[in-house]
C-alpha cells in the first residue's frame, strides 16, 4: 500500500486560483461547521434535562434578530463566494489569443492527440512548459470528459460537436489524464500521462519522427484536404454562385435562411461539413453534400483549422461576401 | 429513558386496532394507509438490502487499485444498480410512502388519506416497477449508471436499459399519485381548528415534497419514455448521430433528478422537526422559518438544474445563473439547521436514540450542505464534477440526511406504529455506529475528490488505496449499524415492552389522540386542535 497523499500537486497558473478558492470555502465550512456543532454540543449540554439553569421565557426580539443574522449573513458570504467562484469561472473560459491548438479526441476507451505539426500521440498528451495550449476537443461515440487533476481541469468531450479548454502548464512532470465522464465498460482504463516538458525538450520531441504517423504540418494538410475532398469546386474565388466564399469567414456574423444570424465558429464550420443543410446562408441553394463518415475526426478538424486560416483575400472578395 | 419507563410500565396493548385482522387478503387488498404504509416498510427495507448488497460489492472491489474482484462490466452493473434501486426504490418511496403514508392523515386528524384506493394503487404500481428492476437485474443488468447519460444509454449500453428504465419510469407514477393524495389531504382534511400554522412540520415537509413529486415527475417519465423510444425504434432525440442532441437530455434528465434530490431529504427535514421539537420539550424555534424555507426549497429547487452541467458545454452565462440560484437555495437549509440548533436552547434536553439521530443529521447534513456550495460554485466544480467529491457529498445528503432521517423516524415512531417499544441501549449503540461508520466511510472520499480520484471508476491509480481502504473499512462498521435495528426492531414486536400510546410523552395528534397501534380510523371521533404543533410545557405560556 502507497503512502497517503492528502493534497494534489499544483501544475497549471489555473490550479492556484482553484485552491485559493477551495481553501476559502475550507475556511467558510469549517467555520460554520464549528458554529453548529459547538452550538448543539453546548446547548444540549446546559439544557439537559434536570440541569438547574433557568428556563424563563424567551425574549422574542432576540429570537427575530437571531432569524435576521442568520438568514442575512449566510446569504451575503454565498453571494460573496459566487462571485469569487464566477470570477475564476470566467477565467477558465477565457482562452488567450495565439494558444498552441491541440486537437483532442475521445472514443471508447481512448485518448487520440494531434498536435499542431500534425504529429498524433495515444493517451499521451505532451505539452511545454509556460505555454497557452488550447484543446479542442471532439468524441467519436459517447460523452466523455477529459480531467487533468494537477490542472484542476476539465471539460466534457462531446460527440459531434467541439469543446475547448485552455491552460498553461507551470511545472515539468508527468501526471495524471482521466476520463472523468462514465463512459461504459473500460471507463476507468480511458486514462493516460499528461507530460509537461521544458520548451526546447517538447520542440525536440515534436520534431522526433518517430511517431507512428507521418507528420504532415497542418496548414499544409488542411489545404490537400480542401482540394481532395473537392471543397475547392464551390467554395472558391472565382464562381460564387454555388457555395459561400470561406475567405475571412471565420468570427464573422453570418445571415441564416431561416432567419437567425449566428457567429461563424469552429463548431457551425464543423456541422457545416458533416451536415450542411442544417443551417444554410442566405442566398444559397441547398446543394452540398454531408462529408459525415467520409473524414476522421483529425481531417475534419485539420479542415476546419484550414478554413479557419483563410484571411479574407482583398477588398473586393469581402465586399462580394458582404453582398450574399 | 426515564420518562418512557415510567409511562409504559402499566399500559396495556390495545384489543382493537388496525394489526387485528390477519389474513394475506386483509393486507394486500388494504386501503388503510397505516397498513400500506407497512407494506411499503417491508418492499422498501427489501430494496434496501439489494441496494447495500451492491454497495458492499462496490467497497469490495474497491479495497484494491487493481480490478481483482469482479469485472469492469460486472463493476459498471454493481453501481448502476445500487444507484437505480437507492433512489428510485427506498430513497424517493422511503419516508413519504412509510412514515408519510402512515403520519400525515393522523397529523391533519383524519381518518385516511383522501383517496385510500388509489393509495393502494400507488402502491401497486411500485410494486410493477419493482418487478422491472428486478427483471432489469436478472436479464443480465443494466451498465448506464443511474443517470442514464446519452447517448451511451440510448446507442452504446449493451445491457437491458430497457427494463431498467421502464422500472424508473413505472415508479414515478406511484410517486405521483402519492404526491397528489397528500396534497389533497393536506388541502381538504384538517381537523376543526388545524390551521395551516398548527400544522406540524412533518406536514410542511411532506407538502413541499408533494409538490415537487406532481410537478417534477412527470418530466422525468417524458424523459425516460424518450431514451425508450430512441433506443427500441430508433428515433433521433439524444444521439447526435441520429441527429439528436445528447445534452438535452441531461437537462431535462435533472430537471427532476435535482428537485428529486429535496424529495429525498424534505421529508428528512419534517421527521428532524418532530424530534427535536420531542427531545428538547420545546416548541421548535422559528417555526414559520422552518415551514416556510420547505417551500423555498421546493419552488427554487426547480431552477438549479443547470448545476450538475457546469462542464457539459453549457454557455458560461448560463452556467452563472444556475450557479447564482444554487446559492439562493442553500439559504432555506441552513435556516432550518440552525433553528433546529436553536431549539435546545431552554429545553430539558434527552438523549434517547431518536436524538441521537437528530443530533448526527445535524452533523452530517451541514457538512454535506458546505460541501454542496463547493459543487454549486462553477470555479470549483470544474476540479470536484464527476470526482469522488460528489459522491461524499451527495451521500452526506442522502445517507446522512435521508437514511439517518428514516431510522430516526422509524425509531421515533415505532411504538406508535407497533405498540412496542425496542431496546432502547442497542437502538443507541446503532446510532452511535451508524454516524461512526458513515464517517469513516464518506469523509475519505471528500479528499479522493480532491486529489482528483473520478467517480465510477473500477480501477484505480496505487495513490488512491490508502483511503478506498478507510472507506471501505468505515463501510462494514455502517453495515453492522443498519443490520442491529433490522434484528432488535423486528425482535421487538414479540418481545418488546407494551409501549403505550404515548412513551415519548410527546405532543401532537398521533401521540395524544390515539392508541398505540392505532385503530382503523384512527380516532374515535375527529379531535378539534386548540393549540399550536409542539406545545410542550417547557414553552407553556410564552405566547
Amino acid at each position: 500500500m502507497s503512502h497517503l497523499q492528502l493534497i494534489p500537486e499544483q501544475a497549471s497558473t489555473f490550479a492556484l486560483k482553484v485552491d485559493l478558492l477551495f481553501y476559502g470555502l475550507l475556511a467558510l465550512s469549517v467555520f460554520f461547521f464549528g458554529a453548529v456543532t459547538l452550538m448543539v454540543a453546548f446547548l444540549s449540554i446546559r439544557y439537559r434535562k434536570g440541569s438547574n439553569v433557568d428556563r424563563g421565557p424567551m425574549d422574542h426580539s432576540i429570537a427575530k434578530k437571531l432569524e435576521l443574522t442568520w438568514t442575512i449573513v449566510p446569504t451575503i458570504l454565498a453571494l460573496a463566494f459566487f462571485g469569487w467562484s464566477a470570477y475564476v469561472f470566467y477565467d477558465f473560459t477565457v482562452i488567450p489569443e495565439g494558444s498552441m491548438d491541440v486537437l483532442v479526441t475521445g472514443k471508447q476507451w481512448m485518448w487520440k492527440v494531434q498536435h499542431p505539426n500534425g504529429k498524433r500521440e495515444i493517451n499521451h498528451l505532451h505539452v511545454p512548459v509556460n505555454t497557452p495550449v488550447r484543446l479542442t476537443m471532439t468524441s467519436e461515440d459517447v460523452i466523455h470528459s477529459f480531467f487533468i487533476p494537477v490542472f484542476r481541469l476539465k471539460r466534457d468531450v462531446l460527440p459531434n460537436r467541439y469543446t475547448t479548454m485552455g491552460f498553461t502548464a507551470t511545472k515539468p512532470g508527468t501526471y495524471h489524464l482521466f476520463c472523468a465522464e462514465y463512459c461504459g465498460t473500460e471507463h476507468s482504463k480511458m486514462i493516460g500521462k499528461v507530460i509537461v516538458m521544458e520548451e526546447g525538450e517538447y520542440e525536440k520531441w515534436l520534431a522526433d519522427g518517430t511517431a507512428t504517423t507521418p507528420a504532415v504540418p497542418a496548414a499544409s494538410g488542411g489545404e490537400q484536404l480542401f482540394m481532395r475532398m473537392g471543397c475547392a469546386n464551390c467554395h472558391n474565388s472565382v464562381n460564387t454562385a454555388r457555395g459561400p466564399q470561406l475567405s475571412g469567414l471565420f468570427g464573422k456574423e453570418v445571415s441564416l435562411t431561416n432567419g437567425e444570424k449566428i457567429v461563424a465558429d469552429e463548431n457551425y464550420i464543423r456541422e457545416s461539413i458533416v451536415n450542411p443543410q442544417s443551417k444554410l446562408v442566405v442566398g444559397y441553394p441547398p446543394l452540398m453534400p454531408t462529408f459525415k463518415n467520409q473524414m476522421k475526426e483529425e481531417d475534419l478538424y485539420v479542415l476546419v483549422d484550414y478554413i479557419k486560416s483563410l484571411e479574407a483575400a482583398g477588398a473586393s472578395s469581402a465586399q462580394r461576401g458582404n453582398a450574399s | 429513558m426515564s420518562i418512557a419507563n415510567t409511562l409504559y410500565n402499566n399500559a396495556e396493548y390495545p384489543a382493537r386496532n388496525y394489526l387485528s385482522r390477519k389474513t394475506i387478503a386483509s393486507w394486500l387488498l388494504t386501503t388503510d394507509h397505516k397498513r400500506i404504509a407497512v407494506l411499503y416498510l417491508v418492499s422498501i427495507s427489501a430494496f434496501f438490502l439489494v441496494g447495500a448488497l451492491f454497495a458492499a460489492m462496490i467497497r469490495i472491489e474497491l479495497l484494491t487499485p487493481s480490478g481483482d474482484f469482479m469485472s469492469g462490466d460486472t463493476y459498471n452493473k454493481a453501481f448502476t444498480l445500487h444507484g437505480v434501486v437507492m433512489i428510485f426504490f427506498f430513497l424517493i418511496p422511503s419516508i413519504p410512502a412509510v412514515l408519510g403514508n402512515f403520519l400525515v392523515p393522523i397529523m391533519v386528524g383524519a381518518k385516511d388519506l383522501a383517496f385510500p384506493k388509489i393509495n393502494l394503487l400507488s402502491y401497486y404500481i411500485y410494486v410493477v416497477a419493482g418487478i422491472f428492476a428486478v427483471g432489469a437485474l436478472l436479464a443480465g443488468g443494466v451498465d448506464t449508471g443511474w443517470t442514464f447519460y446519452t447517448p451511451f444509454s440510448t446507442t452504446y449500453a449493451k445491457s437491458s436499459v430497457f427494463l431498467a428504465v421502464t422500472a424508473a419510469f413505472i415508479s414515478g407514477f406511484s410517486s405521483i399519485l402519492t404526491g397528489l393524495n397528500f396534497i389533497v389531504t393536506i388541502h381538504k382534511m384538517r381537523a376543526p381548528g388545524l390551521t395551516w400554522f398548527r400544522l406540524p412540520l412533518f406536514v410542511w415537509a411532506h407538502y413541499a415534497t408533494s409538490l415537487i413529486q406532481v410537478l417534477g415527475t412527470p418530466v422525468v417519465a417524458i424523459t425516460l419514455f424518450l431514451t425508450a423510444v430512441e433506443r427500441v425504434w430508433g428515433v433521433g432525440i439524444f444521439d447526435p448521430e441520429l441527429g439528436g442532441d445528447p445534452v438535452l437530455f441531461q437537462h431535462m434528465f435533472w430537471f427532476y433528478s435535482h428537485p428529486a434530490v429535496y424529495i429525498m431529504i424534505l421529508p428528512a427535514m419534517g421527521v428532524m422537526s418532530e424530534v427535536i421539537a420531542c427531545f428538547s420539550r420545546r416548541r421548535v424555534f422559528g417555526y414559520e422559518f422552518v415551514a416556510f424555507s420547505s417551500l423555498a426549497i421546493a419552488i427554487v429547487g426547480f431552477l438549479v438544474w443547470g448545476h450538475h452541467m457546469f462542464v457539459s458545454s453549457q454557455s458560461t452565462f448560463a452556467g452563472i445563473m444556475f450557479s447564482l440560484i444554487t446559492m439562493l437555495v442553500a439559504i432555506p437549509s441552513a435556516i432550518k439547521v440552525f433553528n433546529w440548533s436553536a431549539t435546545l436552547y431552554k429545553g430539558e434536553v434527552t438523549f434517547e436514540a431518536p436524538m441521537l439521530y437528530a443530533f448526527s443529521f445535524i452533523g452530517l447534513f451541514t457538512i454535506g450542505g458546505l460541501t454542496g456550495i463547493f459543487l454549486g460554485l462553477m470555479g470549483m466544480d470544474i476540479h470536484f464534477h464527476d470526482t469522488y467529491f460528489v459522491v461524499a457529498h451527495f451521500h452526506y445528503v442522502m445517507v446522512g440526511g435521508m437514511v439517518i432521517g428514516f431510522l430516526m423516524g422509524m425509531h421515533f415512531w415505532w411504538p406508535k406504529m407497533t405498540g412496542r417499544m425496542y431496546n432502547e441501549y442497542l437502538a443507541q449503540i446503532a446510532a452511535i455506529l451508524a454516524f461512526i461508520g458513515f464517517n469513516l466511510t464518506f469523509f475519505p472520499q471528500f479528499i479522493l475528490g480532491y486529489l482528483g480520484m473520478p467517480r465510477r471508476y473500477h480501477v484505480y491509480p496505487d495513490e488512491f488505496q490508502v483511503l478506498n481502504v478507510l472507506s471501505t473499512a468505515g463501510a462494514s462498521i455502517l453495515g453492522i449499524a443498519y443490520l442491529l435495528p433490522m434484528i432488535y426492531l423486528p425482535w421487538s414486536l414479540v418481545f418488546g415492552k407494551v409501549s403505550g400510546p404515548n412513551p415519548w410523552n410527546a405532543k401532537g395528534l398521533e401521540w395524544e389522540h390515539t392508541t398505540s397501534p392505532p385503530d382503523t380510523f384512527n380516532f374515535d371521533k375527529t379531535p378539534i386542535v386548540t393549540e399550536e404543533a409542539y406545545a410542550y410545557s417547557a414553552t407553556a405560556g410564552e405566547h
